[in-house]
């Protein structure tokens, strides 16, 4: 009697062993650059939750900026097995060997918001978004919005020589090009800080005349923007009206400027690069279809019509 | 009278220059002078300077002290955005504005007094001793603030940053009072030649009875406490305390801003007026390029080539060579002087 207990209960913990492996939980490992903004501490919670969402065990690594870490956190998860490995590069160079070595053991690597200069055969695929067609969203709205009346636009671009800089300046003259009446009369940068947005949005409006030539600004992201609103606040224009106000990244705060009218739009950077990531994932797992090389994420346009008070109480809680 | 003029002599290169910058500018845009009074409150390109000199003006006045000990500095970039983060920590969680302040200041000289201990106690070499402080400063002001920039809605505390008073920017009135209140303890008293004294030769100095320990304690605290009024200027200027940005290389400003103003790193003789006249520089030059409408690429190469052209007329060998020319037309003079009188 007793032995056959025993028996009962050991074969019914084999059964859920069994099953266990069985519905085989994915385990992957996600290394992250570190936490250098509010975006990327978004896109570590959503790629947690994520994860959690589709019961995929993750093991996260903080990188503190430093490829060393990330190639060593590489190393630690194909040492333990992981079934997939999500990286986030800090720098586009030297990852070449520690993929061979993931290859070698058969596991799957995708990268994150940022590609590399690697053959194209060490990873699966990249997630990320495309920086030039956010500007063009971006100019796009701008062109549509002010129709033909003519429009005098400054910009507050990003840090000089950073390639968001670049393509989002580059991808914003795409889309305005169509719209002659449109023109950017000023291009300075703010270095993605409100305080330099801030400083550089009050000479514009000192040198263009009190800021009453002024139509719109173009911020290259959301925080210059924001400092650019008090810019123009405090030399008593209203923000949002008499000058528009488009930018991109669309982070809480900007949400609330909207919400208060002090803001026209934003083209949202999405944190949510996993979600992509785990889809391909599991479709290459599940039916060995190969994704294709380049996934491009939406660059969602957020105007003050989407209701930007409930955007900014579900973007609070992500840790922007 | 001749107070004055020797002040004057002092001043003469670094107003030149300003004066040359300034000069500069006002050809290239048009409208840059012109100063009107808009909602009641001075309006122009000049206030924007003087507004935006505050935070490199204020470090400077300490920054002046302390490489007139001998030291320097590195660690006000991140003392100010240790105490912006407490600042803002405090005014969301409701407390009184005069709490907020005072919490603050403490906590800058808080900072100041630990790069204190460092140089003066452990007698660390001031880059390095400064340079940890620089290091760690930011991942504490992280910590405050949790990592996110952390905005507030306080239109009291916000006026330090933005408000006026009398039609004048506050700013302004922090900056030049604190600047005055400092530089007459220095000079009204004997505290400024006792750290002219410990600079030179900080053993000598101890050994002719100067309290040299105290004074390069004093030196470090008034730059941590500079620091933290700079701090809740930048942070009530954008109504958030940035971490990351807030006061980023602007040590390296305030060092420049000394060396323009002709303050020797070698410690020793400092006056603070040609460090805050330094400050207006560096401001003038950055205010400059921004409504000059010259494409951002060439900020930096803009900014180096002046401080280089200024920092190369205020050089010994220049000034050595000046000397020279001048002792030789006089001598030449005096040689013609001579032979006429034999004649």
């Amino acid at each position: 009697m007793k032995k056959a207990l025993v028996a009962a209960t050991a074969a019914a913990i084999f059964a859920t062993l069994a099953s266990g492996v069985s519905a085989k939980s994915l385990t992957v490992g996600f290394s992250q650059i570190g936490s250098e903004s509010g975006w990327r501490a978004a896109e570590t919670t959503v790629t947690k939750q994520e994860a959690e969402k589709r019961g995929v065990t993750l093991k996260f690594a903080d990188a503190q900026q430093k490829q060393e870490n990330q190639i060593k956190a590489i190393r630690g998860f194909i040492a333990q097995g992981v079934d997939a490995i999500l990286i986030a590069p800090v720098v586009a160079t030297g990852w070449d060997a520690v993929l061979k070595e993931a290859k070698e053991e058969k596991i799957p690597v995708i990268l994150l918001d940022r590609e590399i200069e690697s053959p194209k055969d060490l990873y699966l695929t990249a997630v990320t978004s495309d920086q030039v067609f956010e500007g063009k969203v971006a100019g796009e709205w701008l062109a549509k919005d002010v129709g033909s009346k003519d429009c005098k636009v400054v910009e507050l671009q990003g840090t000089t020589g950073s390639s968001p800089a670049i393509n989002r300046k580059k991808g914003f003259e795409e889309g305005i090009k169509a719209a002659s009446n449109i023109k950017i009369v000023r291009s300075q940068t703010g270095d993605f800080t409100r305080t330099k947005g801030k400083e550089v949005m009050e000479s514009f409006i000192k040198a263009e005349g009190g800021g009453k030539d002024i139509c719109a600004v173009y911020a290259h992201n959301d925080d210059m923007a924001v400092g650019a609103i008090q810019a123009i606040k405090e030399a008593g224009l209203k923000p949002g009206t008499d000058i528009k106000i488009v930018s991109i990244d669309a982070v809480p705060d900007i949400f609330q400027a909207m919400a208060k009218g002090e803001a026209n739009a934003t083209v949202e950077l999405t944190p949510n690069m996993a979600g992509p990531a785990f889809d391909a994932l599991e479709a290459y797992l599940k039916d060995k279809k190969e994704p294709k090389k380049w996934i491009q994420t939406e660059s969602k346009l957020y105007t003050q019509k989407d209701d930007p008070m409930k955007v900014y109480e579900a973007k609070k809680g992500l840790g922007y | 009278m001749t107070w004055f003029t020797r002040r004057l002599r002092r001043l003469a290169p670094q107003l030149a220059a300003l004066a040359i910058i300034l000069g500069i500018i006002s050809l290239i845009a048009p409208g840059f002078l012109t100063i009107s009074v808009q909602n009641g409150r001075l309006y122009g390109s000049l206030i924007d300077i003087l507004v935006r000199a505050a935070p490199v003006a204020l470090l400077t006045v300490g920054m002046t002290l302390v490489i007139a000990t001998r030291g320097i500095d590195l660690s006000i970039g991140a003392v100010i955005a240790i105490c912006g983060a407490v600042a803002a920590t405090l005014i969301t969680d409701g407390y009184p504005l005069p709490v907020v302040i005072a919490v603050s200041l403490g906590v800058g000289i808080v900072c100041g007094l630990w790069n204190g201990i460092l140089v003066a106690v452990l007698d660390i070499q001031p880059i390095i001793a400064t340079l940890i402080l620089m290091v760690a400063g930011r991942g504490i002001a992280q910590l405050i603030t949790e990592g996110v920039i952390l905005t507030f809605n306080d239109d009291t505390f916000a006026a330090l940053g933005s408000g006026a008073l009398a039609g004048i920017p506050i700013p302004i009135y922090l900056w030049v009072g604190t600047a005055l209140i400092i530089g007459l303890l220095m000079r009204r008293t004997a505290l400024g030649f006792l750290i002219e004294a410990t600079g030179i030769n900080r053993r000598a100095a101890s050994l002719a009875g100067v309290r040299a320990r105290f004074l390069l304690f004093s030196a470090y605290a008034i730059s941590g406490l500079c620091a933290a009024i700079a701090g809740m200027i930048v942070t009530a200027d954008i109504r958030g305390a940035d971490a990351n940005n807030a006061g980023l290389w602007l040590e390296l400003d305030a060092i420049l801003a000394v060396v323009v103003g002709g303050t020797s790193l070698n410690g020793g003789r400092f006056s603070i007026t040609a460090s805050l006249i330094g400050a207006l520089i560096i401001q003038s030059i950055n205010t400059g390029i921004l409504v000059s409408g010259f494409p951002p690429e060439f900020n930096l190469i803009i900014k180096a080539g002046i401080i280089i052209v200024v920092l190369t007329l205020q050089s010994p060998a220049i000034i050595t060579l000046f000397g020279f020319i001048k002792a030789s037309r006089r001598s030449d003079k005096l040689n013609h002087g001579t032979k006429e009188a034999t004649r």
